[in-house]
Protein backbone atom coordinates (compact mmCIF):
# COMPACT_ATOMS: atom_id res chain seq x y z
CA UNK A 1 0.00 0.00 0.00
CA UNK A 2 1.38 3.37 -1.02
CA UNK A 3 0.96 6.30 1.34
CA UNK A 4 -0.48 9.43 -0.26
CA UNK A 5 1.79 11.61 1.86
CA UNK A 6 4.79 9.79 0.42
CA UNK A 7 3.66 10.78 -3.10
CA UNK A 8 3.13 14.43 -2.06
CA UNK A 9 6.70 14.44 -0.72
CA UNK A 10 8.03 13.12 -4.02
CA UNK A 11 6.06 15.73 -5.94
CA UNK A 12 7.95 18.40 -3.96
CA UNK A 13 10.95 17.33 -6.03
CA UNK A 14 9.23 18.01 -9.37
CA UNK A 15 10.02 21.57 -10.43
CA UNK A 16 8.26 24.00 -12.74
CA UNK A 17 10.56 23.93 -15.81
CA UNK A 18 10.13 27.68 -16.36
CA UNK A 19 10.47 28.80 -12.73
CA UNK A 20 12.77 26.07 -11.41
CA UNK A 21 12.73 27.27 -7.79
CA UNK A 22 9.06 26.28 -7.48
CA UNK A 23 7.86 22.72 -7.11
CA UNK A 24 4.53 21.70 -8.61
CA UNK A 25 3.20 21.57 -5.04
CA UNK A 26 4.37 25.15 -4.34
CA UNK A 27 2.61 26.24 -7.54
CA UNK A 28 -0.65 24.80 -6.30
CA UNK A 29 -1.33 22.89 -9.50
CA UNK A 30 -1.57 19.43 -7.91
CA UNK A 31 -5.26 19.12 -7.10
CA UNK A 32 -5.36 15.61 -5.78
CA UNK A 33 -3.31 12.50 -5.16
CA UNK A 34 -5.14 9.19 -4.73
CA UNK A 35 -3.56 5.82 -4.17
CA UNK A 36 -5.08 2.35 -4.23
CA UNK A 37 -2.85 -0.72 -3.90
CA UNK A 38 -0.04 -0.05 -6.39
CA UNK A 39 -2.00 2.52 -8.40
CA UNK A 40 -1.41 6.28 -8.24
CA UNK A 41 -3.91 8.80 -9.66
CA UNK A 42 -2.80 12.40 -9.81
CA UNK A 43 -4.90 15.33 -10.95
CA UNK A 44 -3.19 18.54 -11.98
CA UNK A 45 -4.65 21.80 -13.25
CA UNK A 46 -2.96 24.09 -15.80
CA UNK A 47 -1.85 27.58 -14.81
CA UNK A 48 -2.63 29.21 -18.19
CA UNK A 49 -4.45 27.44 -21.05
CA UNK A 50 -1.48 27.75 -23.39
CA UNK A 51 1.31 27.21 -20.88
CA UNK A 52 3.82 25.01 -22.73
CA UNK A 53 5.25 23.87 -19.39
CA UNK A 54 2.15 21.78 -18.65
CA UNK A 55 3.03 18.91 -20.98
CA UNK A 56 6.56 18.89 -19.59
CA UNK A 57 5.28 18.92 -16.00
CA UNK A 58 2.98 16.01 -16.77
CA UNK A 59 5.94 14.03 -18.09
CA UNK A 60 8.27 15.11 -15.26
CA UNK A 61 5.79 13.85 -12.65
CA UNK A 62 5.70 10.46 -14.35
CA UNK A 63 9.46 10.26 -14.71
CA UNK A 64 10.04 11.21 -11.08
CA UNK A 65 7.60 8.56 -9.84
CA UNK A 66 9.08 5.94 -12.17
CA UNK A 67 12.53 6.85 -10.87
CA UNK A 68 11.23 6.16 -7.34
CA UNK A 69 10.05 2.74 -8.37
CA UNK A 70 6.35 3.32 -9.10
CA UNK A 71 4.84 1.98 -12.31
CA UNK A 72 1.07 2.30 -12.28
CA UNK A 73 0.62 6.06 -12.68
CA UNK A 74 -2.06 8.21 -14.27
CA UNK A 75 -1.77 11.98 -14.47
CA UNK A 76 -4.94 13.76 -15.56
CA UNK A 77 -5.75 17.41 -16.19
CA UNK A 78 -8.73 19.11 -14.69
CA UNK A 79 -9.70 22.68 -15.67
CA UNK A 80 -12.29 23.56 -13.06
CA UNK A 81 -12.00 25.13 -10.53
CA UNK A 82 -9.55 27.31 -12.45
CA UNK A 83 -6.07 27.74 -11.00
CA UNK A 84 -5.40 30.98 -9.17
CA UNK A 85 -2.19 32.49 -7.80
CA UNK A 86 -3.92 32.39 -4.40
CA UNK A 87 -3.06 28.67 -4.41
CA UNK A 88 0.66 29.38 -4.41
CA UNK A 89 2.12 28.24 -1.10
CA UNK A 90 3.63 30.76 1.32
CA UNK A 91 6.86 28.83 0.99
CA UNK A 92 6.60 29.21 -2.80
CA UNK A 93 6.15 32.98 -2.52
CA UNK A 94 9.31 33.24 -0.42
CA UNK A 95 11.24 31.14 -2.92
CA UNK A 96 10.05 33.34 -5.79
CA UNK A 97 11.21 36.49 -4.06
CA UNK A 98 14.60 34.99 -3.23
CA UNK A 99 14.89 34.06 -6.92
CA UNK A 100 14.29 37.71 -7.96
CA UNK A 101 10.65 37.39 -9.03
CA UNK A 102 8.08 39.48 -7.17
CA UNK A 103 5.42 37.11 -5.75
CA UNK A 104 1.75 37.66 -6.69
CA UNK A 105 -0.47 40.00 -4.70
CA UNK A 106 -3.69 38.48 -3.35
CA UNK A 107 -6.26 38.10 -6.10
CA UNK A 108 -9.06 40.12 -4.49
CA UNK A 109 -6.81 43.14 -4.50
CA UNK A 110 -6.53 43.40 -8.26
CA UNK A 111 -7.26 41.28 -11.35
CA UNK A 112 -9.87 43.32 -13.18
CA UNK A 113 -10.44 44.34 -16.77
CA UNK A 114 -10.34 48.04 -15.88
CA UNK A 115 -7.94 50.07 -17.96
CA UNK A 116 -4.80 51.86 -16.80
CA UNK A 117 -4.90 50.66 -13.20
CA UNK A 118 -1.50 50.15 -11.67
CA UNK A 119 -0.88 47.54 -9.07
CA UNK A 120 1.56 48.28 -6.23
CA UNK A 121 4.31 45.69 -6.55
CA UNK A 122 7.30 45.49 -4.26
CA UNK A 123 10.77 45.25 -5.79
CA UNK A 124 12.15 41.79 -4.91
CA UNK A 125 15.70 43.18 -4.74
CA UNK A 126 15.56 46.37 -2.67
CA UNK A 127 12.00 46.02 -1.25
CA UNK A 128 10.99 49.46 -2.53
CA UNK A 129 7.33 50.01 -3.42
CA UNK A 130 8.41 52.75 -5.80
CA UNK A 131 8.02 50.66 -8.94
CA UNK A 132 6.21 50.89 -12.26
CA UNK A 133 4.69 48.54 -14.80
CA UNK A 134 6.60 48.05 -18.05
CA UNK A 135 4.24 45.49 -19.58
CA UNK A 136 1.43 43.24 -18.43
CA UNK A 137 3.05 40.41 -20.39
CA UNK A 138 6.49 38.93 -19.82
CA UNK A 139 8.83 36.09 -20.66
CA UNK A 140 6.24 33.47 -19.69
CA UNK A 141 2.44 33.53 -19.57
CA UNK A 142 2.44 33.87 -15.77
CA UNK A 143 4.65 36.96 -15.49
CA UNK A 144 4.55 40.69 -16.18
CA UNK A 145 7.44 43.14 -16.32
CA UNK A 146 8.12 45.90 -13.81
CA UNK A 147 10.95 48.27 -13.08
CA UNK A 148 12.11 49.60 -9.74
CA UNK A 149 12.44 53.39 -9.68
CA UNK A 150 14.81 53.27 -6.70
CA UNK A 151 17.35 50.56 -7.48
CA UNK A 152 16.62 50.98 -11.23
CA UNK A 153 16.48 47.23 -11.85
CA UNK A 154 13.85 45.68 -14.08
CA UNK A 155 12.18 42.61 -12.58
CA UNK A 156 9.52 39.99 -13.25
CA UNK A 157 6.27 39.99 -11.35
CA UNK A 158 4.38 36.71 -11.02
CA UNK A 159 1.07 38.34 -11.88
CA UNK A 160 -2.09 37.74 -9.97
CA UNK A 161 -4.45 35.38 -11.73
CA UNK B 1 -22.66 14.29 -26.31
CA UNK B 2 -24.22 15.45 -29.52
CA UNK B 3 -23.24 16.85 -32.87
CA UNK B 4 -24.32 20.36 -31.92
CA UNK B 5 -21.78 20.49 -29.08
CA UNK B 6 -19.12 19.13 -31.43
CA UNK B 7 -19.73 21.91 -33.97
CA UNK B 8 -19.91 24.56 -31.29
CA UNK B 9 -16.57 23.40 -29.86
CA UNK B 10 -15.08 23.61 -33.34
CA UNK B 11 -16.39 27.14 -33.79
CA UNK B 12 -14.95 28.29 -30.44
CA UNK B 13 -11.64 26.54 -31.18
CA UNK B 14 -11.39 27.97 -34.70
CA UNK B 15 -11.95 31.53 -33.45
CA UNK B 16 -9.10 31.19 -30.97
CA UNK B 17 -6.73 29.34 -33.30
CA UNK B 18 -7.10 31.65 -36.29
CA UNK B 19 -6.69 34.84 -34.29
CA UNK B 20 -3.80 33.26 -32.38
CA UNK B 21 -2.10 32.46 -35.68
CA UNK B 22 -2.69 36.00 -36.99
CA UNK B 23 -1.27 37.63 -33.89
CA UNK B 24 1.73 35.31 -34.01
CA UNK B 25 2.70 37.00 -37.29
CA UNK B 26 3.93 39.86 -35.07
CA UNK B 27 6.66 37.64 -33.62
CA UNK B 28 9.84 39.62 -34.17
CA UNK B 29 7.92 42.48 -35.83
CA UNK B 30 6.23 44.25 -32.89
CA UNK B 31 6.70 48.02 -32.55
CA UNK B 32 8.80 47.52 -29.41
CA UNK B 33 10.06 44.37 -27.74
CA UNK B 34 7.61 44.50 -24.81
CA UNK B 35 4.59 44.77 -27.11
CA UNK B 36 5.92 42.10 -29.42
CA UNK B 37 6.01 39.87 -26.33
CA UNK B 38 2.55 41.01 -25.24
CA UNK B 39 0.71 40.20 -28.46
CA UNK B 40 2.46 36.86 -28.85
CA UNK B 41 1.58 36.01 -25.24
CA UNK B 42 -2.03 36.64 -26.21
CA UNK B 43 -1.46 34.27 -29.15
CA UNK B 44 -0.24 31.63 -26.75
CA UNK B 45 -3.31 31.97 -24.52
CA UNK B 46 -5.57 31.72 -27.57
CA UNK B 47 -3.70 28.67 -28.80
CA UNK B 48 -4.18 27.05 -25.39
CA UNK B 49 -7.90 27.78 -25.47
CA UNK B 50 -8.11 26.37 -29.00
CA UNK B 51 -6.36 23.18 -27.87
CA UNK B 52 -8.84 22.68 -25.04
CA UNK B 53 -11.80 23.07 -27.41
CA UNK B 54 -10.25 20.84 -30.13
CA UNK B 55 -9.43 18.14 -27.57
CA UNK B 56 -13.02 18.18 -26.44
CA UNK B 57 -14.34 18.11 -30.03
CA UNK B 58 -12.09 15.14 -30.84
CA UNK B 59 -13.20 13.37 -27.65
CA UNK B 60 -16.87 13.88 -28.59
CA UNK B 61 -16.33 12.70 -32.15
CA UNK B 62 -14.52 9.53 -31.07
CA UNK B 63 -17.53 8.68 -28.91
CA UNK B 64 -20.08 9.21 -31.70
CA UNK B 65 -22.08 6.39 -33.28
CA UNK B 66 -22.03 5.96 -37.07
CA UNK B 67 -25.09 8.11 -37.60
CA UNK B 68 -23.63 11.01 -35.61
CA UNK B 69 -20.30 10.69 -37.42
CA UNK B 70 -22.11 10.88 -40.73
CA UNK B 71 -23.98 14.01 -39.62
CA UNK B 72 -20.74 15.95 -39.09
CA UNK B 73 -18.78 14.27 -41.89
CA UNK B 74 -18.45 17.44 -43.94
CA UNK B 75 -16.29 18.97 -41.17
CA UNK B 76 -13.94 16.01 -40.79
CA UNK B 77 -10.55 16.23 -42.56
CA UNK B 78 -10.26 13.91 -45.56
CA UNK B 79 -6.61 13.09 -44.93
CA UNK B 80 -7.36 11.83 -41.43
CA UNK B 81 -9.73 9.19 -42.85
CA UNK B 82 -6.71 7.36 -44.25
CA UNK B 83 -4.93 7.33 -40.89
CA UNK B 84 -6.97 4.55 -39.27
CA UNK B 85 -6.69 5.95 -35.79
CA UNK B 86 -8.82 8.07 -33.47
CA UNK B 87 -9.35 11.72 -34.30
CA UNK B 88 -6.94 14.08 -32.48
CA UNK B 89 -6.75 17.80 -31.83
CA UNK B 90 -3.98 18.29 -34.41
CA UNK B 91 -6.06 16.70 -37.18
CA UNK B 92 -8.78 19.27 -36.57
CA UNK B 93 -6.34 22.17 -36.51
CA UNK B 94 -4.03 21.22 -39.34
CA UNK B 95 -5.92 19.07 -41.82
CA UNK B 96 -9.26 20.76 -42.40
CA UNK B 97 -9.92 22.91 -45.44
CA UNK B 98 -11.24 26.47 -45.60
CA UNK B 99 -14.93 25.61 -45.83
CA UNK B 100 -14.61 23.32 -42.83
CA UNK B 101 -13.53 26.21 -40.59
CA UNK B 102 -16.25 27.89 -38.55
CA UNK B 103 -14.38 30.94 -37.25
CA UNK B 104 -15.67 34.50 -37.32
CA UNK B 105 -14.48 36.48 -40.34
CA UNK B 106 -12.95 39.16 -38.11
CA UNK B 107 -10.37 36.67 -36.81
CA UNK B 108 -8.98 35.94 -40.27
CA UNK B 109 -8.53 39.54 -41.47
CA UNK B 110 -4.88 40.38 -42.20
CA UNK B 111 -2.90 41.70 -39.26
CA UNK B 112 -2.62 45.12 -40.93
CA UNK B 113 -0.81 47.83 -38.97
CA UNK B 114 -0.61 47.97 -35.18
CA UNK B 115 -3.85 49.97 -34.95
CA UNK B 116 -5.70 47.27 -36.90
CA UNK B 117 -4.28 44.46 -34.81
CA UNK B 118 -5.07 46.04 -31.45
CA UNK B 119 -8.55 47.20 -32.47
CA UNK B 120 -9.46 43.74 -33.75
CA UNK B 121 -8.08 42.24 -30.53
CA UNK B 122 -10.18 44.62 -28.49
CA UNK B 123 -13.40 43.82 -30.42
CA UNK B 124 -12.70 40.12 -30.13
CA UNK B 125 -11.59 40.11 -26.48
CA UNK B 126 -14.67 42.08 -25.44
CA UNK B 127 -16.78 39.49 -27.29
CA UNK B 128 -14.93 36.55 -25.70
CA UNK B 129 -15.22 38.16 -22.28
CA UNK B 130 -19.03 38.35 -22.32
CA UNK B 131 -19.34 35.04 -24.16
CA UNK B 132 -17.24 33.13 -21.63
CA UNK B 133 -19.06 34.84 -18.79
CA UNK B 134 -22.21 33.09 -20.00
CA UNK B 135 -20.55 29.89 -21.16
CA UNK B 136 -19.04 29.19 -17.74
CA UNK B 137 -22.59 28.56 -16.50
CA UNK B 138 -23.47 26.26 -19.39
CA UNK B 139 -24.97 22.84 -18.76
CA UNK B 140 -22.12 21.29 -20.73
CA UNK B 141 -19.52 20.92 -17.99
CA UNK B 142 -16.43 20.74 -20.15
CA UNK B 143 -17.30 23.87 -22.15
CA UNK B 144 -18.12 25.61 -18.87
CA UNK B 145 -14.75 24.59 -17.39
CA UNK B 146 -12.82 25.83 -20.44
CA UNK B 147 -14.70 29.15 -20.27
CA UNK B 148 -14.06 29.50 -16.53
CA UNK B 149 -10.36 28.92 -17.13
CA UNK B 150 -10.09 31.14 -20.22
CA UNK B 151 -11.96 34.19 -19.00
CA UNK B 152 -9.11 34.98 -16.61
CA UNK B 153 -6.74 35.21 -19.55
CA UNK B 154 -9.23 37.16 -21.64
CA UNK B 155 -9.49 39.73 -18.83
CA UNK B 156 -5.83 40.58 -19.42
CA UNK B 157 -6.32 40.69 -23.20
CA UNK B 158 -9.27 43.03 -22.85
CA UNK B 159 -7.35 45.42 -20.63
CA UNK B 160 -4.28 45.42 -22.81
CA UNK B 161 -6.11 45.92 -26.11
CA UNK B 162 -8.52 48.50 -24.64
CA UNK B 163 -5.60 50.54 -23.34
CA UNK B 164 -4.02 50.49 -26.79
CA UNK B 165 -7.23 51.64 -28.49
CA UNK B 166 -7.38 54.59 -26.09
CA UNK B 167 -3.67 55.35 -26.40
CA UNK B 168 -3.76 55.45 -30.19
CA UNK B 169 -7.19 57.03 -30.60
CA UNK B 170 -6.35 59.79 -28.15
CA UNK B 171 -2.74 60.05 -29.30
CA UNK B 172 -1.19 61.92 -32.21
CA UNK B 173 -2.92 62.93 -35.46
CA UNK B 174 -1.21 60.04 -37.16
CA UNK B 175 -2.27 57.41 -34.58
CA UNK B 176 -5.81 58.82 -34.50
CA UNK B 177 -6.02 58.57 -38.31
CA UNK B 178 -4.85 55.01 -38.26
CA UNK B 179 -7.37 54.09 -35.58
CA UNK B 180 -10.17 55.72 -37.59
CA UNK B 181 -9.13 53.76 -40.69
CA UNK B 182 -9.05 50.54 -38.73
CA UNK B 183 -12.49 51.26 -37.33
CA UNK B 184 -13.91 51.92 -40.81
CA UNK B 185 -12.36 48.72 -42.17
CA UNK B 186 -13.36 46.42 -39.32
CA UNK B 187 -16.74 47.61 -38.14
CA UNK B 188 -18.66 45.62 -40.76
CA UNK B 189 -17.08 42.42 -39.37
CA UNK B 190 -18.30 42.92 -35.80
CA UNK B 191 -21.98 42.08 -36.42
CA UNK B 192 -21.28 38.43 -37.18
CA UNK B 193 -20.41 37.79 -33.51
CA UNK B 194 -24.05 38.30 -32.56
CA UNK B 195 -25.77 36.48 -35.45
CA UNK B 196 -27.08 33.21 -33.99
CA UNK B 197 -26.02 29.94 -35.58
CA UNK B 198 -27.89 26.65 -35.11
CA UNK B 199 -25.00 24.90 -33.34
CA UNK B 200 -24.53 27.52 -30.64
CA UNK B 201 -25.39 26.43 -27.11
CA UNK B 202 -26.20 29.95 -25.99
CA UNK B 203 -27.94 32.93 -27.53
CA UNK B 204 -25.15 35.26 -28.69
CA UNK B 205 -27.57 38.06 -29.48
CA UNK B 206 -27.95 38.60 -25.72
CA UNK B 207 -24.26 39.54 -25.46
CA UNK B 208 -24.60 42.38 -27.92
CA UNK B 209 -25.74 45.01 -25.41
CA UNK B 210 -22.88 44.48 -22.97
CA UNK B 211 -20.41 44.38 -25.84
CA UNK B 212 -21.72 47.59 -27.42
CA UNK B 213 -21.64 49.35 -24.05
CA UNK B 214 -18.01 48.36 -23.47
CA UNK B 215 -16.98 49.31 -27.01
CA UNK B 216 -18.79 52.63 -26.80
CA UNK B 217 -17.08 53.41 -23.49
CA UNK B 218 -13.57 52.66 -24.76
CA UNK B 219 -14.09 54.40 -28.11
CA UNK B 220 -15.32 57.56 -26.42
CA UNK B 221 -12.26 57.57 -24.13
CA UNK B 222 -10.25 57.15 -27.32
CA UNK B 223 -12.03 60.21 -28.84
CA UNK B 224 -13.47 57.94 -31.54
CA UNK B 225 -17.08 57.53 -32.53
CA UNK B 226 -19.10 54.35 -32.78
CA UNK B 227 -19.65 53.94 -36.55
CA UNK B 228 -23.19 54.46 -37.79
CA UNK B 229 -22.91 51.85 -40.51
CA UNK B 230 -25.23 48.93 -39.86
CA UNK B 231 -24.71 46.54 -42.80
CA UNK B 232 -22.66 43.60 -41.61
CA UNK B 233 -20.56 40.88 -43.26
CA UNK B 234 -21.23 37.27 -42.34
CA UNK B 235 -20.49 33.71 -43.45
CA UNK B 236 -17.49 32.56 -41.41
CA UNK B 237 -19.62 30.81 -38.81
CA UNK B 238 -20.94 28.43 -41.44
CA UNK B 239 -17.79 28.02 -43.49
CA UNK B 240 -17.98 30.84 -46.04
CA UNK B 241 -14.73 32.72 -45.69
CA UNK B 242 -12.78 35.63 -47.12
CA UNK B 243 -9.84 35.01 -49.40
CA UNK B 244 -7.47 35.68 -46.49
CA UNK B 245 -8.16 32.39 -44.70
CA UNK B 246 -6.73 30.16 -47.42
CA UNK B 247 -3.36 31.88 -47.31
CA UNK B 248 -3.27 31.68 -43.53
CA UNK B 249 -4.08 27.95 -43.56
CA UNK B 250 -1.51 27.26 -46.26
CA UNK B 251 1.22 28.63 -44.05
CA UNK B 252 -0.10 27.17 -40.80
CA UNK B 253 -0.77 23.67 -42.16
CA UNK B 254 2.33 23.34 -44.32
CA UNK B 255 4.27 21.05 -42.01
CA UNK B 256 1.47 18.57 -41.24
CA UNK B 257 0.53 18.32 -44.90
CA UNK B 258 4.10 17.85 -46.11
CA UNK B 259 5.08 15.41 -43.36
CA UNK B 260 1.81 13.77 -42.22
CA UNK B 261 1.75 12.91 -38.51
CA UNK B 262 5.10 14.55 -37.87
CA UNK B 263 5.81 15.30 -34.19
CA UNK B 264 8.63 16.86 -32.23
Amino acid sequence: MIEEQQIWNILEEVKDPEVPVLSVVDLGIVRSVKTANDKIDIIITPTYSGCPAMDVINMDIRLKLIEKGFRNITVQQQLSPAWTTDWLSEEGKKKLKAFGIAPPNPKQQFCSSEMFRQEAVQCPRCNSWHTELISQFGSTACKSMYRCLDCKEAFDYFKCH
Amino acid sequence: MNTQTFLYSLHLADNALILGQRNAEWTGHGPVLEQDIAITNISLDLLGQARNFYQYAAFLFNGFNEEQKKAVDQYIPRLWKKYNRELQEDDLAFLREEQQYLNLLITELPRGDWAQSVLRQFFFSAFQFYLYQQLQNNADQQLAAIAEKSIKEVTYHLRWSGEWVIRLGDGTNESNDRMKNALTDQWMFTGEMFMPEAYELLDVSTIKNSWTKKVDDILSQATLELPKQTWMQSGGKHGKHSEYLGYLLTEMQYLQRTFPNVTW
